[in-house]
């Protein structure tokens, strides 16, 4: 296996609805900010990938607009995946080890606030037995919190993990939800879905995030505290949610495994919980202690740029071993209803050999 | 010069899908029609309601000779509350979505519950199906179910 | 109360209808294309790095990567580089076949425009015909490419070869 390791990480603030830009002047500078930043030209790097979502803007192939941000002339090697950014930088992981390139540009986009963005996630379920009935994306999520206090937990233990997002959130100028609320705060509020209240979910955001990674003495050259990717997997569960065990994840559990987060300790875990209880059941599959800091940018609770809120955790952890504050890291992205797919992706300071 | 505000306008997109379904999802469909609810057997025995064309937990193809009747009553395996329902939604109501795991399956199928309040919600409440008048064979042939109580 | 199956026979397949509604804004370059429109002018962006004018912009240079900042307005003019003569009858049709579309690179742009040629036989249009747009009354223009009805002959001798080669 080569080693690659995240060079550089850019991302715009996220906001509720990014009013005058349109995706391509949102990411421009998102784009040109981590290519700058990696030290690899532009027209270098061997590979762009980005994540999106044409059913974000309702427009078929609006991705491939986004290639308008990279300059793709001459012509170059891109990829795309419907799906978060994270699973783009997995694909550029599994390019790199082929050995002919050895950078690639992933990004990834979004602005859910053209839609409605609950009901666009129905288009994922069971077209034949779920869909026809459109449970929203809350609702879905409300099934699993239901399960989840009925395992024997509390609406205080989802409202902690609230609190402590926001409080995070004031130290990240891109997060949009920040505050100090306590616990008997939020659990005054009303419910939005049952057992959900609006602080168990992530807000809807408009954003954007780039990573530039590199592959073994290109990174050493270019960064003098790579982010090395040590292990990476991802795997997804049944489709229907009454054949699932919704209050563990198991798919969480066996990428975490394979991706070998527990064979050193973690410092540092960033992951995409856009729900309260989601974050404690992910806690428990990838098996973090009380020693490790979860989500101190606030996590998807306090900014989900959908599509690149994955993306994003892996930039969290990544620029955090840039900076010294972390050695080595965790950081995990989902998709689909209830924890339904999940890749988990380590990051460590002495990954490469 | 041009105005500086940018322009905004509504996109609408539809589709008009029609969906073959094939003949495991489709004797499950012509079964709703008749008022009739089916699950099917997996290969390890669980009977898994809606029934599935292949075993999720090993890939292996399931077929028709499999299909075992189902009651349409059942239990309540997880639930949430829909407080302000949206335009799609199957009741125009305050209801609830829920997995109702029928009597002879093994797994929990989602519907919708017209339970009236929250407050009437619980995990493991017995619930019926309720039928249509006017059904086409689809999984909104039953209406939603009640609890069994109010049948 | 009547308790009717719809239809006989096995379930083949089933209706599964989708409608969206999304708010959907073009940008910051975009809008003050359609807006240009609106006035009668058709406006573009230069690319600071490489020089080329994009028109309609969308606020990007494709080859760069970089914001287009710079608004050049175009005369209007320009040149058949590739067309197609539409004889096919489709739902929604607004004109009568056999029309002409085309691609016209503008003078002044580096990147073609997609429009409607009239007044012209469709027999008779050809690349590197000169021509102009034909603008809708200005108090029914609206901020779209139909402020402009078509483009339509100027008159002038073809422009050459080379003078569009590179946007064929």
């Amino acid at each position: 296996m080569r080693d690659v390791a995240v060079v550089s990480f850019a991302q715009m603030p996220s906001v509720r609805h990014e009013e005058s830009r349109n995706e391509v002047e949102m990411l421009m500078p998102v784009v040109a900010e981590a290519i700058e930043r990696s030290g690899i030209g532009r027209k270098e790097i061997g590979f762009t990938v980005s994540g999106s979502c044409d059913y974000l803007a309702g427009v078929p192939f609006a991705f491939v607009a986004g290639l308008d941000s990279v300059g793709a002339w001459p012509p170059i090697q891109e990829s795309h995946v419907e799906m978060d950014g994270a699973w783009a930088l997995y694909e550029a992981w599994v390019r790199l080890q082929y050995g002919d390139i050895d950078s690639a540009l992933v990004y990834a986009f979004g602005k859910a606030s053209m839609g409605d963005l609950p009901k666009v996630l129905t288009l994922q379920l069971d077209p034949y037995y779920v869909a026809p009935l459109w449970p929203d994306a809350l609702s879905m999520a409300g099934l699993q919190a239901r399960a989840f206090l009925d395992a024997g937990h509390t609406e205080a233990e989802m409202a902690e993990v609230a609190v402590r997002s926001r409080r995070s959130a004031k130290d990240n100028p891109n997060a949009q939800v920040r505050g100090d609320e306590t616990v008997d705060d939020l659990l005054g509020r009303p419910y939005v879905a049952a057992p959900l209240r609006a602080h168990d979910c992530a807000p809807i955001s408009d954003g954007a995030c780039a990573i530039v990674l590199a592959a073994g003495n290109v990174a050493r050259d270019v960064c003098d505290r790579p982010a090395w990717i040590t292990g990476i997997d991802h795997r997804i569960e049944a489709h229907g949610l009454g054949v699932r065990d919704l209050t563990t994840s198991a798919s969480t559990r066996t990428a975490g495994e394979r991706a070998g987060v527990g064979s050193k300790p973690i410092d540092v875990a960033e992951l995409y919980a856009p729900f309260t209880h989601q974050e404690l059941i992910l806690r428990d599959a990838l098996g973090l202690g009380d020693g490790v800091s979860v989500n101190p940018s606030g996590g998807a609770l306090a900014a989900n740029p959908f599509m690149a809120a994955g993306l994003a955790r892996i930039g969290e952890v990544a620029q955090r071993i840039h900076r010294g504050d972390a050695s080595r890291g965790v950081a995990h992205a989902t998709s689909g209803p209830a924890l339904q797919q999940n890749l988990v992706c380590v990051l460590d300071a002495e990954g490469g050999k | 010069m041009a105005g500086d505000e940018v322009l905004v306008a509504p996109n609408i997109l539809e589709y008009p899908y029609k969906r073959t379904v094939g003949p495991i999802i489709g004797r499950f469909l012509t079964g709703l029609r008749e008022r009739r609810i089916e699950g099917i057997r997996a290969t390890d025995g669980r009977v898994l309601c809606p029934p599935v064309e292949y075993d999720p937990a090993n890939g292996e193809s399931l077929t028709e000779d499999a299909f075992v009747p189902l009651a349409d009553t059942g239990t309540v395996t997880t639930w949430t509350w829909v407080g302000r329902p949206r335009e799609e939604h199957p009741l125009d109501h305050p209801f609830a979505f829920a997995l109702i795991q029928l009597d002879g399956a093994d797994t929990g199928m989602l519907h919708a519950v017209d339970a009236g309040e929250r407050s009437e919600m619980r995990t493991g409440m017995r619930v019926r199906a309720h039928w249509r008048d006017e059904r086409e064979g689809a999984i909104t042939d039953i209406c939603c179910f009640k609890p069994e109580q109010d049948a | 109360m009547s308790d009717a199956a719809v239809e006989e026979g096995p379930v083949r397949s089933i209706r599964t209808p989708q409608h969206f509604v999304y708010q959907y804004s073009p940008g910051q370059a975009t809008s003050r294309f359609l807006r240009g429109l609106e006035q009668g002018r058709i406006l573009g962006q230069r690319c600071p790095q490489c020089g080329k004018v994009y028109t309609p912009p969308r606020g990007a240079c494709a080859s760069d990567g970089v914001p287009t900042t710079d608004e050049v307005e175009l005369p209007g003019t320009g040149t058949v580089t590739t067309f197609c003569v539409v004889n096919v009858p489709f739902y929604g049709q607004k004109i009568e076949i056999p029309y002409v579309s085309a691609t016209v690179l503008l003078d002044g742009a580096d990147i073609g425009l997609f429009h409607l040629i009239q007044e012209v036989a469709a027999d008779k249009v050809h690349m590197g015909m000169r021509v102009e747009p034909v603008w809708v009354e200005p108090a029914d223009r609206t901020p779209s490419l139909e402020s402009i009805k078509y483009f339509r002959p100027t008159g002038e001798p073809d422009a050459p070869f080379d003078s569009y080669k590179e946007h064929v």
